[in-house]
């Protein structure tokens, strides 16, 4: 099925091209990383985890939000989203892979990454993210280039892979809870350690993944003359907005029990959030503007009037998207940081170097994401 | 990374086909003329079923006491100094109080204590944070006398045990520590950039029998080390007679530094 | 298959580049080259015999550096009795003091890099 990647008209060809060139920069990016070391970032030795790991993070949870397209199909038998699963499931092969090597680009020694299995350590819950995120990897490449293969042949999907489908549901759901534990579970960072930041990573992701599932529908929409159907994009959007709504309402239990309980060491890093702390204030404009574009969707979602208009829709998605990236992919790491453990403020900036290597990770994904999509669109299309 | 590479190709192929590497006894000629080398290490080692460290902050009030203490533990474990503070790694290093002791939310220090400062370093904690946290077992708690050790061959450089620990006492290398050695010491090695690194309570000079180096260097007694578990130590005795603190006790880690108020 | 004869003959091209250098090697003579290395400066008999040394040092190093760094022990008793401290610098280095003509030769020979001597420092060449 893959040499149908290897045939496209001019746009494609051009966009395979632009990616490949950010691939390109991205990859001497790293080099000289690799040759000088992580110096050539913003970390310090105050904040040792930033953008990578913030971007490892957000990821992680779009390629749990497949779960949001596989689940209404496969245990409600929704009939509307049956062509757009496998957009998620191809989704969720690229973000993995994506996360993947933003660990592996944010190690300080990448080379020795077998080492997580060589001495695996059941004890660090980095042992057990490796292991989910692998197996997820693995189960979504099955499941989707399986059930494509026997839509080709214009045959049911074999049986075996029914279970692991059934199976990929509670899996989705893990690669993202224990990845909120990787956080939560260290009484040295109290900004990270609460129970509710694995339900609220989870609440982000579905939203963040299903809006980013919209964006690429009307995108192929127009590119690709991918004839989604209203009906599906209409659901998505609904379970878009209601996890949005418990995200937004997680982040307010945040804030209140940090606020009202006033434990310095608790509330210091929303300070720092939103206010700034010790006249540094880096992150707040990004914040608000998080913030705001947060209600501005949640009203226009709310709606059903400007949530059913398409336009108003791709708005919204974007500016939904926008604003969970900005609260899962700038803030969320870093803050845990800042103030570090000593209670000062050291504040954290990517550098260019950082930039270009996220934008070549992030290219390899689109690159594998584009793809799987022109496969899967010729497949469907060859069927029709 | 050649090493790394054959030990992971090792690992995959040849593991599995069950070759494992033949335990060198076997190999060796029975029949070598003894010949004691020696370059043996002391035969005497420092011992302890749990090492602590006791500071008497009393003592610490000489700014270049401290300093000095630092400065020997650099010196003898290659601790490279930097230019830029972004870049910087520290075993062992000065801190006011109110910093040191943050979470005491200190409203009024005696003056006494505004001009002290706090030498800091990896408590060893009993239940350390990095310790669980590490993925591939780079850093452990020596069961036989409490050390948290560090294995610079095996870390990954994921800096998940500097997000675990609620002391600030861990340093990563960002870039190549070499040029950033002043004097070498020889005996000891310096790291490579991407590992983590932190104090070792010396157990390199326990096993020759010597005091770990700040404390050999600090005056007036500023630092006592010795086993917490011997109630005849001296670490015991001043435990006994004067009241201690230690940094965030409340977290659970248990950390073995003491401080004397 | 398609194209069977371009298939094959580009398969040929192929093995003939991929073993090109060890052609050219017995082509050359360059292919019965060993390094000599240089003697230990001290002392006449190594931890190992020479064979074993010469073919599993790299795993004799890295049990003495498990060892060393994880279970806290520093001596290797050889099977004659005699005692060693567990040190690549300390020991090894003691007798076969010339790295660049010891380790280096056969390594570059052998196109192996081991990054031992990025932390380990290498003493001074006594002469």
């Amino acid at each position: 099925m893959i040499e149908k990647a290897l045939s496209g008209d001019k746009r494609y060809w051009s966009w395979v091209g632009f990616l490949a060139f950010a691939i390109g920069v991205g990859t001497l990016a790293w080099f000289r990383q690799y040759e000088l070391g992580l110096t050539i970032t913003g970390l310090s030795r105050d904040v040792t985890w930033g953008f990578y790991i913030a971007q490892f993070t957000f990821m992680v949870g779009v390629a749990a939000s497949a779960v949001m397209l596989v689940l209404p199909y496969y245990l409600h038998d929704n009939k509307s989203f049956g062509k757009i699963t496998i957009l998620g499931e191809f989704v969720a092969v690229g973000s993995c892979i994506v996360c993947m090597l933003f660990i592996f680009v944010d190690m300080g020694m990448p080379f020795r990454t077998p080492n997580v299995f060589i001495y695996a350590s059941p004890n660090s819950v980095m042992f057990w993210d490796t292991v989910v995120l692998f197996g997820y990897l693995v189960l979504n490449v099955i499941i989707g280039w399986t059930v494509l293969g026997a839509e080709r042949k214009q045959l049911p999907p074999p049986k075996w892979v029914k279970p692991l489908i059934i199976l990929s549901i509670p899996w989705a759901i893990s690669i993202h809870t224990v990845t909120a534990f990787l956080y939560s579970g260290l009484a040295a960072r109290p900004f990270w350690m609460t129970a509710v930041l694995a339900p609220r990573f989870l609440a982000s992701a579905f939203s963040a993944g299903p809006a980013l599932i919209i964006i690429l529908c009307l995108i192929l929409r127009k590119v690709a003359s991918f004839d989604v159907s209203k009906e599906a994009l209409q659901k998505l959007a609904v379970i878009m907005t209601y996890a949005m709504c418990i995200n937004v309402f997680l982040v307010l239990m945040e804030v209140f029990t940090a606020v009202y309980s006033s434990m310095p060491e608790h509330m210091a890093h929303f300070e720092y959030l939103f206010l700034g702390l010790d006249g540094k204030n880096a992150l707040a404009p990004f914040m608000w503007v998080s913030s705001i574009l947060a209600v501005v969707t949640l009203i226009l979602l709310l709606n059903p009037k400007t949530r059913r208009n398409e336009s108003i829709l791709a708005f919204a998605c974007v500016a939904l998207f926008v604003s969970l990236w900005i609260d899962k992919g700038m803030a969320m790491i870093v803050t845990g940081y800042i103030p570090n453990v000593m209670g000062v403020v050291h504040e954290y900036m990517p550098t260019l170097p950082e930039l270009l290597i996220t934008v070549g990770v992030y290219s390899i994904g689109a690159l594998i994401v584009t793809i799987l999509y022109k496969v899967a669109l010729t497949v469907k299309k060859n069927v029709a | 990374m050649a090493v790394d590479r054959r030990k992971f190709l090792r690992l995959t192929g040849l593991a599995a086909l069950g070759v494992a590497a033949k335990p060198i006894g076997i190999l060796a000629q029975e029949d070598i003329p003894a010949e004691i080398s020696g370059k043996l290490p002391q035969e005497n080692p420092l011992t302890a079923k749990r090492w602590a460290m006791v500071v008497d902050l009393e003592k610490c009030r000489d700014h270049e006491n401290i300093k000095d203490c630092a400065a020997a533990c650099h010196r003898v474990h290659n601790v490279p100094e930097f230019d830029n503070p972004k870049d910087e790694i520290k075993w062992m290093w000065e801190e006011d109080f109110r910093h040191a002791f943050h979470e005491q939310e200190i409203e009024h220090l005696p003056e006494k204590f505004e001009y002290t400062k706090v030498p800091l370093l990896c408590n060893h904690c009993d239940n350390p944070p990095c310790v669980r946290v590490c993925p591939t077992g780079s850093t452990w708690k020596r069961e036989s006398d409490g050390i948290v050790m560090m294995d610079w061959h095996r870390c990954i450089g994921c800096r998940y045990c500097i997000a675990a620990c609620p002391y600030g006492s861990r340093s990563f290398n960002w870039r190549d520590p070499r040029p950033f050695i002043k004097e070498t010491t020889p005996e000891f090695p310096t790291r490579m950039r991407g590992v983590v690194e932190k104090c070792t309570f010396c157990e390199e000079r326990l096993a020759q029998g010597q005091i770990p180096a700040c404390v050999e260097a600090a005056k007036n007694d500023a630092i006592a080390f010795g086993d917490l578990e011997d109630p005849n130590s001296k670490v015991r005795e001043l435990l006994r007679e004067r009241y201690s603190i230690r940094r965030k006790p409340g977290l659970g880690t248990h950390p073995e530094v003491y401080y004397l108020l | 298959m398609y194209d069977a004869g371009k298939v094959i003959v580009g398969l040929v091209i192929f093995l003939a580049l991929l073993t090109f250098p060890t052609w050219y090697n017995v082509a050359t003579g360059k292919a019965t080259y060993v390094p000599e290395l240089e003697k230990a400066v001290k002392g006449d008999q190594c931890v190992a015999d020479t064979e074993y040394m010469r073919a599993e040092h790299m795993d004799l190093l890295n049990e003495w550096r498990d060892k060393v760094v994880r279970d806290g022990e520093r001596i290797h008793t050889a099977p004659d009795g005699t005692k060693y401290n567990m040190s690549l610098t300390m020991t090894c280095l003691d007798c076969h003091s010339n790295k660049a003509n010891f380790c280096d030769k056969c390594h570059d020979y052998l196109s192996v890099d081991p990054y031992c001597y990025d932390c380990h420092i290498i003493p001074e060449v006594t002469k």
